[in-house]
């Protein structure tokens, strides 16, 4: 601590210090003429800030935005308008103040001596003794009773302000753990929503795909709930069951689990990466491999969507494909487990595991 | 002086008109009779600021700051908050009749059919890109200097919650009109929050009012992005503002700089004057890029569908280093007792930023502990003259770097026809090799530095005329640098001068963690010469220009015996 109230500040300054160098007076300060150029300097950027100003408001109202609006180089002239007469006005305003210091303020640089930041012993002490008497009068270590209750019941109320949090979302249960992919549910085109059969598909052909309930029961079959999703409902649906499908020489498939889960080397992936979820797009037509466009996570789809490449930590999940009465793709169950990004409830196995589990509890 | 001041002008003569009864004084006298503020102002109207371009940096991010939240209200007026579906029935015609929510259908409205609006987008969002290099530049500088030592370390603190908030503010804005570019950000922060482990998915579930992306996350973003966050940096700035008027600004040591004064122009006019004309200009340069930059034209990515991306789908560049750290990392899951446990997200974009931001902002605390030096500064120190934490931020810089090329690694791949396999390879280990190089080319390099101080000090400066003498050797002439130029040099401690008192060994004899840190950071410094040395120098200059040629002739002499024999005796 310090003992005097001074700056403890101290940097070695080797040499004697020259002092304060001498000021020059500039050709304004001197010059009577100097100075009148440099008033009407100023004076004209403000004029033309006003001016910058008035072509805004001429401009605003003149010109129409938007598509049907006027252009000027490539651009929205309502735009490329309202933005440069608004930079002007402020940008003349800036240089006119600017030039006003630099030309005609007092420009003789002042010393201000420093004082430390800390405060004089006196006042240190002074405060110290304040406290020490306001929290002798309180009492407040004299009854520690009343201060572990106080700082208990204050201490507690942090409880309203969590459980209030709780209602700002449901619990996960086991939401993660589930698509609106079943049993025998049509695998159907993007956007369009139509059923897809196996000849529709050439090898290498890539299609994204969506559970037929996602186009509700106005296309292909009614289904068996009769249940229409749609709003923010839909979106995390499609959000979960986005899927691609690839087909391929059913001799280039070299997992067993891929080749029971394909139809005519047609296999059908989750198109969400286990990564961090980007919908996946990329593929690679001669190897059968997927990359991602969002980290460039690779994968393998006639391997069990193994990873190849890239940090995703974990395979992509395989839908079971099927074919209905009529021909069509169908699903032969639910994503026999999680899509979409790892979360820490998620139990992680094997494909081959997955899919032993899965044959057993679906009898396929 | 021998300035004839009678013909000075009245504008660099401050006229004594304090007792006349002013319009002014009559204002003054009625507020301070109400708010007594003529104690405070006494004080600080006149306050000095030292001037130097590099102080510009701050005031940058001070004021594109005040023009993010001018036009931030501005958008505020029209845009709205909600992810209800709608028909969009604007004037944009791609997308007419396409099903999206309200917030990407009032951007476009915003965009299209508001007169300026897209001149407001454009602004606030070039002004939040200016908003968080400015802060990252303006933080580079006080580091650069030692600004951030005692007893400024609080306000580096401050600045270093700005810059966080800064970029999660930046983050939250960006996912607000809920574009094809933003829901994907907004996706991937979603399985940024389900890696955490035990409770990444009640965080996630909690945040997204259920699954994602649900219907609640833009109106949660929104009161974040608009009330929460510019909330506290309005507080955090201000707090920014009173240290920095409390502290007075640092300033570079020079002929009447010292330590304890501050030396400039006052706060009023000159100052007030040239930082408040600088907040027009900011406007100003924000509101010309807005009119002739196009920045995030939302209409062209289409409104955001969970099962569409966009091939090079790019956070913005702040958002570049742990997006990089994310596409390098190995895929490292582990798998127990049916859990999962994804190193390979939480350690690059949680984990990493954390710890890199808790070692920025304890800084200068480290610092001091190494070096033990508990003295205020207020005169900055030339980076050279501190090699080993120049070095530490460049070192820190290169990481960045590297993170952030390995965020466009596709990008790279695709232009320079490289595979991103190899690009990937040679980041993962550029990202701890490119620092330690970094860290000791940069040292050696401050080091030689200060070596040519001190040759510049002793020998004077190179003047780059060549001297032929009569007997044909050349030479350079070095001249003396001036005496203010000399003193600003030799303002710096000598070593580990101010540094505290070691530790000493320990019970068996070996050092402290401090006290070898300590030698690390003050190793190979060059010291500045002493006054003896100085003088020694100077008499031998002096004596060399007495002899003109004299001093060339020896050079030349150790080519040509005989000459020099000759030439010896002749001076003799
Ligand atoms: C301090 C820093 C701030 C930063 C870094 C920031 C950043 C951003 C960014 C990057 C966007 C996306 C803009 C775009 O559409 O291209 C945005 C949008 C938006 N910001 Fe901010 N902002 C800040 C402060 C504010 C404030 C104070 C307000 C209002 C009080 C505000 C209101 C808005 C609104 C309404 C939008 C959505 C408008 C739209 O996208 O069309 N912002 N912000
Ligand atoms: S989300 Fe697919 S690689 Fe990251």
């Amino acid at each position: 601590m310090s003992d005097s109230h001074e700056i403890q500040a101290h940097t070695d300054a080797l040499l004697p210090d020259p002092g304060h160098p001498e000021h020059h007076w500039r050709p304004t300060d001197v010059d009577p003429k100097a100075e009148r150029r440099a008033e009407r300097q100023v004076a004209t950027l403000f004029g033309l800030s006003v001016v910058c100003t008035i072509l805004f408001v001429v401009s605003y109202v003149t010109l129409q935005t938007g598509i049907g609006g006027q252009e000027f180089i490539g651009l929205g002239a309502s735009n490329v308008a309202l933005g440069l007469t608004l930079g002007g006005a402020f940008l003349f305003i800036g240089i006119g103040v600017i030039q006003w210091a630099r030309k005609l303020m007092a420009d003789v640089e002042l010393v201000e001596e420093r004082h430390p930041a800390s405060s004089s012993l006196e006042d240190r002490s002074a405060t110290v003794a304040a406290l020490q008497a306001g929290l002798e009068e309180s009492g407040i270590a004299r009854r520690p009773l009343i201060r572990n209750t106080l700082v208990l019941s204050v201490g507690v109320l942090v409880a309203p302000a969590v459980v209030m949090l709780r209602d700002l979302g449901p619990l996960p249960g086991d939401k993660l753990r589930h698509t609106v992919w079943a049993k025998n549910m049509r695998v159907v085109r993007d956007v369009v929503g139509t059923p897809i059969r196996p000849a529709d598909l050439e090898i290498g052909d890539l299609v994204n795909a969506e559970p037929e309930i996602i186009f509700g029961t106005d296309k292909g079959q009614p289904l068996p709930s009769g249940e229409v999703i749609e709003g923010s409902d839909l979106q995390v649906q499609k959000a979960k069951s986005a899927t691609v499908l690839l087909r391929m020489d059913p001799d280039d498939i070299v997992s067993d689990v891929t080749r029971n889960w394909s139809v005519n080397g047609i296999v059908a992936y989750s198109k969400i990466c286990t990564h961090v979820g980007c919908p996946i797009s990329l593929n690679e037509r001669t190897t059968h491999h997927l990359l991602c466009p969002c980290h460039q996570s690779t994968f393998d789809l006639a391997d069990s969507g193994k990873v190849i490449f890239g940090p995703a930590g974990r395979h992509l999940p395989q839908l079971p494909l099927g074919i209905d009465d009529e021909g069509f793709l169908v699903a032969l169950s639910d994503y026999p487990e999680p899509v979409g990004p790892s979360f820490w409830e998620r139990e992680t196995k094997s494909p081959q595991a997955i899919y032993d589990e899965w044959s057993k509890e679906t009898g396929q | 002086m021998s300035v004839d001041t009678s013909k000075v002008a009245t504008s660099n003569t401050s006229a004594a008109t304090a007792n006349k009864p002013t319009k002014v004084g009559a204002a003054a006298e009625w507020a301070d009779e109400r708010l007594g503020l003529a104690a405070m102002g006494k004080k600080n109207l006149r306050k000095i600021f030292p001037d130097h371009w590099s102080f510009m940096l701050g005031e940058i991010a001070l004021w594109s700051f005040v023009v993010l939240l001018v036009t931030g209200v501005f958008l505020t007026l029209w845009f709205r908050p909600s992810m209800a579906e709608v028909t969009y029935q604007g004037s944009y015609p791609n997308l007419r009749g396409i099903s999206m929510s309200e917030a990407y259908s009032s951007a476009l409205n915003i965009s299209f059919d508001v007169r300026g609006g897209l001149l407001l987008r454009q602004m606030h969002h070039w002004a939040a890109m200016l908003f968080i290099s400015a802060m990252m530049i303006h933080m580079l500088r006080v580091f650069f200097t030692g600004a951030h030592r005692k007893p400024r370390e609080l306000n580096w603190v401050i600045g270093s919650l700005l810059l966080l908030l800064g970029t999660l503010e930046g983050f939250t804005g960006y996912s607000l009109p809920d574009d094809l570019l933003s829901g994907t950000g907004v996706r991937a922060a979603d399985g940024f929050i389900q890696a955490i482990p035990i409770v990444g998915t009640y965080i996630g579930f909690f945040l997204f009012g259920g699954e994602f992306p649900g219907d609640a996350i833009i109106p949660r973003l929104y009161t974040i992005h608009v009330l929460l966050i510019p909330g506290i940096l309005l507080g955090l700035v201000a707090a920014h503002m009173l240290l920095l008027v409390y502290h007075k600004h640092t300033q570079w040591a020079g002929p009447g700089r010292k330590e304890t004064n501050v030396v400039g122009y006052p706060m009023l006019p000159v100052y007030a004057a040239k930082a408040g004309g600088f907040f027009f200009i900011t406007f100003g340069v924000t509101a010309v890029m807005g009119a002739i930059l196009s920045i995030n034209p939302v209409w062209k990515f289409g409104p955001y569908d969970p099962t569409k991306v966009t091939a090079g789908s790019q956070p913005d560049w702040y958002m570049g280093w742990p997006d990089g750290a994310l596409r390098i990392m190995p895929g490292w899951e582990s798998h127990f007792w049916g859990s999962t446990w994804s190193w390979n997200i939480f350690i690059p974009v949680i984990l990493m930023p954390m710890v890199s931001w808790m070692v920025v902002t304890s800084f200068p605390f480290l610092e001091s502990w190494i070096t033990g030096d508990k003295r205020e500064h207020h005169l900055l120190q030339r980076p050279r003259n501190a090699p080993t934490r120049t070095g530490v931020m460049v070192a820190a810089m290169v990481w960045y770097a590297m993170f952030w090329l390995a965020g466009g690694n596709d990008i790279i791949a695709i232009k320079l026809h490289m595979s991103i396999n190899q690009i990937t390879y040679f980041l993962r280990a550029a990202v701890f090799l490119g620092p330690v190089i970094a860290f000791f080319i940069t040292r050696r390099w401050c080091i030689a530095l200060q070596r040519h101080d001190n040759e510049v000090l002793l020998h004077g400066y190179e003047t780059g005329v060549i001297m032929r003498s009569a007997v044909g050797g050349y030479s350079e002439i070095h001249l003396p640098i001036s005496e203010e130029k000399a003193y600003a040099i030799t303002v710096r401690d000598r070593g580990p001068e101010g540094a505290g008192e070691a530790d000493g060994p320990k019970a068996n004899g070996k050092l402290t963690l401090r006290d070898k840190l300590r030698t690390l950071y003050y190793e190979d410094d060059v010291e500045k010469p002493t006054v003896e040395e100085i003088e020694a120098a100077h008499a031998h200059a002096a004596h060399a220009v007495e002899g003109g040629h004299d001093d060339a002739h020896a050079i030349e002499g150790g080519h040509d015996d005989a000459r020099a024999i000759e030439g010896g005796h002749g001076e003799h």
